[in-house]
């Protein structure tokens, strides 16, 4: 499968205009028109903020708009999943068909496909599975990697989020929906039974962490979609560093957000992301 | 005064004023298409033209672009988190992360010469010596049309800021000055008692312009009730930024566009045209935009778009 190459994207944020927003469990599916956006490759993000009442909360805030994954996209249409865990992503939970949407994007640095004969195992945590959507259809759509699902979950409304991919194997903190325990236990099994493959992950920091240790461990290659606080997205407010191997810092929005395992010695816990 | 042997604005690589609409504007010896630039450490134009292409210098927003700051040595930055969602703005502890001088001029000089504006090169030394060094070191770049002295560090020995004390600043001014004769900005701090005292300071020193408001000094404890609670940014403190700073900038820009002669840049919380006029009617020969930047990479053309519609309707500025 050859290299994924993202187009640029427009150099101004764009107004969209919000087709629906649909319950997906304890989430939301957000679907906006999205006719003139270049083609987002699978990990790239969006900075997102309502056209109208961003700002004026409590504590008067949002003020930044919000990285969001790109889940999904089809024909003039993009889609987002959203969760509501503070001021930004509370105001973009109450958008309603018609409202305005202000995006910039596509940004950032996605997925790389699998090398040759290498089966492509998603291993999504939370809101996290949302650019799992989108790559899984990619990967489908080359049909050339077999693909595997692991989604895991807090509870049962946040487990009805695995809707968003289909052939999903499923676990939850609580037992409510499939296997109860920790994902990571999934994805044990998974590279037991068959080690040739690249893991693609996105979750909560201690999540991606153990799924990076595991992965370092039996030398299977993975690529990390990270969450960092970040004013800008584009490279500008250098707010999203995370240390790598060696010393130094990645910048999440330009050399991420997906970054390949063996550029961390660990995944750090995400401090400071606008939520 | 001009950039001296062949690096003044018409050596610029790539350099372009267009006057024809009347919105030009003469700035210490460059020819700036508009009055609209960016504050230093708020649009990293190399990685700007990863992620929008060639798009980004068809449509630059900036009529000259300033860059991040620069030091003698490389540095890394500050641990996380590095931000803050203040009330209408943002607390940044970013640490001036940069390449050093040798790698500013090695690897990003020749990206930046391709823009299609004045590059003003903006530096920062912990002493008198390091600020003559970097300067001096700029002077023999044809590449660079200006250069802005960072002022907001904390001398070694008292820990106050070096641009805080107009007596300092004079000395350090004096000495870039010495070192240069391209223009010379100085970015003052707001964090002084008497900012219009070190403006005065930074003239006598020989600058040629000064800019302000730099950011505020700001801090934010951690949310996690119950404990010991601890200050947010891995730096401690940070800079506040964003509208919140906006009518701190414009009182500040009036009084100190009061006190020199020489032209004042203005920067403070703009998010659109009426804001920047605001400053340049308090004094400002130049508005920069920063944090709003971050919202829309497209600010500074909004914003000179903006001030050229006001212009014309009659609602603007004087025109003379």
């Amino acid at each position: 499968m050859s290299e994924w190459r993202a187009a640029p994207a427009p150099f101004a944020r764009r107004l969209l205009t919000v087709l629906d927003i649909d319950e997906l469990g304890a989430y939301r599916v957000l679907r906006v028109a999205d006719v003139e956006t270049p083609e987002p490759r699978p990990g790239q993000f969006a900075m997102l903020a309502t056209a109208e009442r961003w700002g004026g909360g409590e504590d008067e805030r949002p003020y930044l708009p919000r990285a969001c994954s790109i889940a999904r996209r089809r024909i003039g249409e993009s889609h987002f999943l959203l969760e509501d865990v503070g001021p930004g992503t509370r105001r973009l939970c109450e958008l309603r068909e018609g409202d305005g949407l202000w995006a910039l994007g596509p940004l950032g640095r996605g997925f790389q496909p699998p090398r040759p004969r290498h089966r492509a195992i998603l291993v999504g945590g939370g809101v996290g599975i949302a650019p799992l959507a989108i790559l899984q259809d990619a990967l489908e759509a080359e049909a050339a990697t077999d693909v595997t699902v692991l989604l895991g979950f807090r509870d049962g409304a946040r487990a009805q989020g695995a809707a968003l991919l289909h052939g999903a194997r499923v676990a939850t903190d609580d037992g409510s929906v499939g296997h109860h325990g920790l994902l990571t236990e999934l994805l044990s099994q998974e590279l037991y039974r068959d080690s040739r493959a690249e893991v693609y992950a996105c979750g909560p920091a201690p999540m991606l962490e153990a799924v990076r240790a595991m992965c370092a461990t039996r030398d299977v290659p993975a690529q990390l979609a990270l969450e960092a606080g970040m004013a800008c997205g584009f490279g500008a407010c250098y707010g999203c560093a995370v240390p790598k191997r060696g010393g130094g810092y990645l910048r999440v929005c330009v050399d991420g957000p997906v970054i390949d395992a063996g550029e961390l010695d660990r995944v750090c816990e995400h401090a400071g992301a606008p939520s | 005064m001009s950039g001296g042997e062949g690096a003044g604005p018409g050596a610029v690589p790539g350099g372009r004023a267009d006057h024809d609409d009347g919105d030009g504007v003469e700035f210490c010896g460059l020819s700036l298409a508009h009055p609209v630039i960016n504050g230093s450490g708020t649009f990293d134009a190399i990685a700007a033209r990863r992620a929008f292409g060639p798009a980004l210098e068809r449509d630059f927003p900036f009529a000259a672009y300033v860059s991040k700051t620069i030091t003698l040595a490389a540095r890394e930055g500050n641990p996380a988190p590095r931000l803050w969602e203040a009330p209408g703005g943002l607390i940044n502890s970013i640490g001036l992360p940069n390449k050093g001088l040798d790698g500013y001029i090695a690897e990003d000089l020749a990206q930046l010469a391709e823009l299609p504006v004045p590059l003003i090169t903006n530096v920062m030394g912990f002493t008198v010596e390091e600020f003559s060094a970097l300067v001096g070191a700029c002077d023999q770049r044809p590449e660079i049309a200006a250069i802005e002295l960072n002022v907001s560090c904390p001398n070694v020995k008292t820990g106050l800021d070096i641009g805080a004390d107009p007596q300092q600043l004079a000395q350090v001014v004096g000495a870039c000055r010495a070192s240069t004769r391209k223009p010379l900005i100085v970015k003052l701090t707001p964090n002084a008692a008497n900012v219009p005292a070190c403006a005065a300071a930074a003239q006598d020193g020989g600058a040629d312009a000064v800019s302000l408001i730099n950011t505020l000094r700001a801090m934010a404890l951690s949310p996690q009730a119950g404990g010991e609670r601890r200050p947010w940014l891995g730096g401690g403190t940070g800079g506040l930024s964003g509208p919140a700073i906006r009518a701190v900038a414009l009182a500040q820009v009036a009084a100190v566009a009061a006190r020199v002669s020489i032209p004042v840049v203005g920067m403070g919380g703009v998010q659109r045209a009426s804001h920047a006029r605001d400053l340049i009617d308090a004094g400002a020969t130049l508005v920069a935009v920063g944090t709003e930047t971050f919202r829309d990479p497209a600010t500074g053309a909004r914003v000179a778009a903006g001030l050229r519609a006001l212009r014309r309707t009659g609602e603007g500025f004087p025109t003379a």
